[in-house]
């Protein structure tokens, strides 16, 4: 532990990768007590400070119906990473699974899975979340639904190439002449050679998760007013750009700050954990 | 007693641009305590017809008859147990991400050998057997030099007392210092257990040191087999000729003291 603290120490990115998220994240935990305005992350109006751009009352300004845009960007993290860490627990067990039996095992299991997951990746990611949540109710279960649906094959194809160079290594013959089981060669010897690659790509996907999430609903399609959200609070300012500006710049930052973060600890940690891609 | 016989043995693998006869129809048969070297170039099928006695692989046409049983391409865990694997390559054939000794338990735990608590003290002793002390057993394969770690695989082979080792150029990879202690460890534990080797090489010099028999394999087929004696004074099928004269040899003096120097411990 010390010593990784110590490698992504003198990677000067990572370490900003790793304060910027430290950052969001503490953000996010201490929201309810941090923020000036903690009633502001639900349905309040208070027009005598609506739409003003940043004040010593307001450090990055209110929106139309006058609530404290910081208190607000707070709140949403709680809303990203949440969705995000949902998302990121079940979407990439699932790939994993699928990626290494169809890696690992091959002939028609591999043909089955591997089409299934083409076939879900040749639909462009937002476009199925857009078609899922069409067909579903807007809400934030939903939004992870979506998310998840469109993300579990992107780690399907990852793991699956990695099981199918793994097969041919030396420890999985050796396995196999001693006749160890399907799913001890698969969970016990070729997983934990994938597993670096696995965390650094949902480090990374932290970010990614964020924006897409952001996108739906910056559509609309996402979380839903009064709860506040980085890309629903963007799509709203937008239309009054570029005369209130505060609306849709400080959440946009708010989003390439955890974005960026997770990025950067990301390509930090898949140095750290030799993984080439 | 004959341990191993094997009759008629092919194996052809069909590919998008018609089949390839990787063995075919050999025959040939190894005895209790033997070492049968298989010799023959890259693409001899040598590998191949290892991979059929191992039952990593079904035959074609042809049977493999073991301690006077057929064996069936579904091998049951005694079967398994019975004949074992060294690999070429140890770097690959360890685990990285698991350590020595998690290796070595595997086989101990597929197949069920001895108390779940005694297990690491097997596991122990399997190391020490080949001449790596038992506490190392926590270290990682990225931790042990070159032979070291094919003591290892030697170690997990014999750790489920296989009567047949099948040996897929066990030397190889190493150095020639290396080399020559582990052809050293191998000749000893072939004397105390009574092993009999299937040694697949194409290095003719450790064949001189380590082989009762020699079969030659080219293009899938045997072409002559015979003792190490026979073989390498009077070999009769042109492409043996072929491969012992192919054996760089600066003069005879200096491949004789070679010899000399790796059988002598």
């Amino acid at each position: 532990m010390i010593r990784t603290l110590r490698i992504v120490g003198q990677n000067p990115l990572s370490l900003l990768g790793l304060i910027l998220v430290a950052l969001v994240v503490l953000a996010a935990a201490l929201a309810p007590w941090i923020s000036p305005f903690p009633s502001h992350n639900g349905a309040v109006v208070d027009f005598v400070y609506a739409n003003q751009g940043p004040t010593a009352r307001n450090w990055m300004g209110t929106d139309l119906v006058g609530r404290d845009i910081l208190s607000r960007i707070l709140y949403a993290y709680q809303i990203s990473l949440f969705l995000s860490l949902v998302v990121l627990a079940i979407a990439p067990p699932v790939g994993t699974l699928v990626g290494l039996l169809a890696g690992y095992m091959g002939g028609w299991v591999e043909t089955i899975l591997m089409r299934i997951v083409d076939v879900f990746l040749s639909i462009p990611p937002l476009v199925l979340a857009i078609a899922m949540m069409g067909v579903l109710e807007p809400t934030l279960t939903n939004a992870m639904l979506a998310v998840t649906v469109m993300w579990w094959p992107w780690y399907a194809r990852l793991v699956y190439s990695l099981a199918r160079s793994e097969r041919e290594e030396g420890y999985v013959l050796a396995a196999e002449v001693i006749g160890a089981s399907t799913a001890h060669i698969t969970f016990r010897e070729i997983l934990p050679n994938c597993l670096p690659a696995i965390i650094t790509k949902m480090t990374l996907d932290m970010g990614f998760v964020i924006i897409i999430a952001s996108s739906l609903s910056f559509l609309g399609l996402g979380v839903q007013p009064p709860t506040p959200d980085l890309g629903s609070m963007v799509a709203e300012g937008a239309r009054y750009l570029p005369d209130s500006w505060w609306l849709t710049v400080f959440p946009g930052l708010a989003i390439l700050v955890a974005v960026f973060g997770f990025n950067l600890l990301g390509d930090g940690l898949r140095d750290l954990l030799g993984v080439d891609e | 007693m004959t341990l191993l016989t094997v009759k008629n043995l092919s194996k052809t693998f069909d590919t998008g641009r018609g089949p390839i006869h990787a063995v075919r129809d050999v025959s040939l048969s190894a005895g209790e305590g033997e070492c049968l070297a298989i010799v023959g170039e890259s693409g001899s099928g040598k590998t191949t017809f290892a991979n059929m006695l191992l039952g990593l692989l079904a035959a074609t046409s042809g049977e493999i008859i073991f301690d006077g049983k057929p064996l069936q391409p579904r091998r049951s865990a005694r079967d398994r147990q019975a004949i074992q694997l060294v690999q070429q390559n140890p770097l690959s054939s360890l685990n990285p991400k698991r350590t020595i000794g998690a290796s070595v338990r595997l086989v101990l735990d597929t197949h069920r050998i001895g108390d779940r608590a005694n297990r690491w003290k097997t596991v122990e002793r399997a190391l020490e057997a080949v001449g790596i002390p038992g506490d190392m057993r926590t270290r990682a394969p990225s931790s042990l030099s070159g032979g070291q770690r094919q003591r290892v695989g030697i170690a997990r082979a014999l750790a489920c007392h296989p009567r047949l080792l099948v040996l897929d150029e066990p030397t190889s990879a190493l150095d020639v210092l290396v080399q020559a202690r582990i052809l050293r460890l191998l000749n000893q534990l072939r004397e105390d257990r009574g092993l009999a080797y299937i040694f697949i090489t194409h290095d003719l010099a450790v064949v001189r040191n380590i082989a009762d028999r020699v079969a030659v394999f080219q293009s899938g087929k045997l072409v002559e087999l015979g003792t190490t004696e026979q073989i390498f004074s009077y070999p009769q099928d042109g492409y043996t000729r072929s491969l012992i004269g192919a054996v760089p040899v600066v003069d005879e003096n200096e491949l004789a003291l070679r010899n000399k120097l790796a059988v002598t411990p």
